[in-house]
């Protein structure tokens, strides 16, 4: 295995077009180093991100949006006050991945690009309205965050591609997110369901929304019928229903050791209303 | 399979190696440098008993390279004490017996100093959260948990 620490986006990227064989960019490791250590995934070519300018920052960009480095980690984000503020869906989304030790390494980006369907921070960028950065042989483009998985283990990134940057939408007023998942224990678990809701209010009307679903699908869901059951609505019992029916009705989960295709069709609806609640109570400003 | 050369700080003192790209940061520590406080529990970052700090954030050493060290400031067990004297943690460690046999303690104590120096008055709770990813089989995790409460206690009234 060959390892390279490169100074820019476009060497890395460079790095990777040539590169021979299996290649895996390094950010966090906490899924690259595990595949690696138990034979799954043993690379030809690994292209260490974290040392490029800027992989490591949180930027509050001049219109409220946020610019975040592929290589912040989960603690830093969960220290940054004011992107919490903004975004607490998104920061305790990813706040819920592994223990203290894999918080002080892992990142959104690579929690995005292992493309688990699974992944607890991915809901709540989809939902988030979360848009990357890819650098390429061909220079940059951008791309959502839901575009970037495209099956278990599988992305949309090309040979000699990377993600370089992610970017958060500004807040906005009135606006709220939140992320629930279910686990059968307190802590250190993967998602049987995951559900984010990202919405807007005007007065106590929802104007925009979007909810997100994880584990029930091959790819973490943008699930469109689910937001329109809810815009419109002051989020009242009706509307609950109608997200949670909209919710279900996109869920294509498989049967495994963590649930049944009923279970967890079942708890999606369920974490897409309480999540609703949660967000809506955050865009009033009645819950931090 | 060519060796890399990496020069870092452990505890302070400026240190170097030769290791191959796949060897874990925790096999560095261990096999290069002979500090081998750190323990390989599990090897997939899900035990604790690696833990070491990377500078200042703490990181199971099993999910680091040995050449992501490179520059970097390494903190392990064998830098708690202060020559002969033991940490608070580790005394209280020692007088509420809160290890048996000893495998995940020094995992446990490096974690416990991060979580005191950017805590110095942590909940139960807190604690509890903060350890998660340290496994214990034998004690149960009780006497851990006083043990680091009782620290952060004596360290408060130290001040």
């Amino acid at each position: 295995m060959e390892y390279h620490s490169p100074a820019s986006f476009d060497e890395a990227s460079a790095l990777a077009a040539q590169a021979q064989g299996v290649t895996r960019f390094l950010a966090g490791g906490t899924d690259v180093l595990v595949q690696l250590r138990s034979d799954l995934v043993t690379p030809d070519t690994l292209i260490d991100v974290k040392r490029i300018a800027g992989a490591r920052d949180i930027t509050r960009n001049a219109d409220g949006s946020w610019t975040l480095g592929v290589a912040v980690s989960g603690a830093e984000m969960r220290e940054h006050a004011e992107l919490g503020r903004d975004w607490p869906g998104l920061v305790e989304a990813m706040d819920l991945i592994g223990s203290t030790q894999v918080q002080g390494r892992a990142t959104l980006a690579g929690n995005l690009c292992n493309a688990s369907p699974a992944a607890d921070s991915v809901p709540a960028m989809v939902a988030a309205g979360v848009r990357v950065t890819i650098t390429g042989p061909d220079g940059t483009r951008q791309a959502a965050a839901e575009e970037i998985p495209t099956a278990p283990g599988k992305t949309s990134l090309g040979k000699g591609e990377l993600v370089s940057a992610l970017h958060v939408p500004a807040r906005g007023d009135r606006g709220g997110d939140a992320y629930l998942r279910f686990i059968p224990r307190t802590e250190m678990d993967i998602a049987v369901v995951g559900a984010a809701v990202n919405l807007r209010l005007d007065g106590e009307t929802v104007t925009e929304a979007w909810v997100s679903l994880g584990a029930v699908a091959p790819t973490v869901l943008l699930v469109e019928d689910a937001a329109a059951a809810i815009i419109g609505t002051t989020l009242d019992d009706a509307a609950l229903a109608a997200l949670d029916s909209a919710a279900r009705a996109a869920c294509s989960p498989i049967d495994d050791k963590r649930g049944t295709v009923d279970f967890r069709t079942e708890v999606a609806g369920v974490l897409a209303r309480r999540a609703a609640r949660f967000a809506y109570a955050r865009a009033k400003g009645d819950a931090k | 399979m060519s060796r890399v050369h990496v020069t870092t700080t452990v505890n302070g003192d400026e240190t170097e190696f030769l290791c191959d790209p796949r060897e874990t940061l925790l096999d560095c520590l261990r096999d290069r440098l002979n500090l081998t406080g750190a323990k390989e529990g599990c090897g997939t970052g899900d035990c604790g008993a690696c833990s070491v700090t990377l500078d200042g954030r703490l990181v199971c050493s099993c999910l680091v390279l040995g050449v992501e060290a490179e520059g970097r400031e390494i903190g392990t067990i064998e830098g708690v004490a202060q020559g002969d004297e033991l940490h608070p943690l580790q005394r209280k460690f020692i007088e509420h017996a809160a290890l048996q046999c000893g495998i995940c303690t020094p995992g446990i104590l490096v974690a416990a100093k991060a979580l005191l120096e950017k805590s110095p008055d942590p909940t139960e709770e807190e604690v509890r959260y903060w350890l998660a990813g340290n496994l214990c089989r034998c004690t149960g995790y009780d006497k851990i948990i006083r043990a680091v409460m009782d620290t952060a206690a004596e360290m408060r009234e130290a001040v």
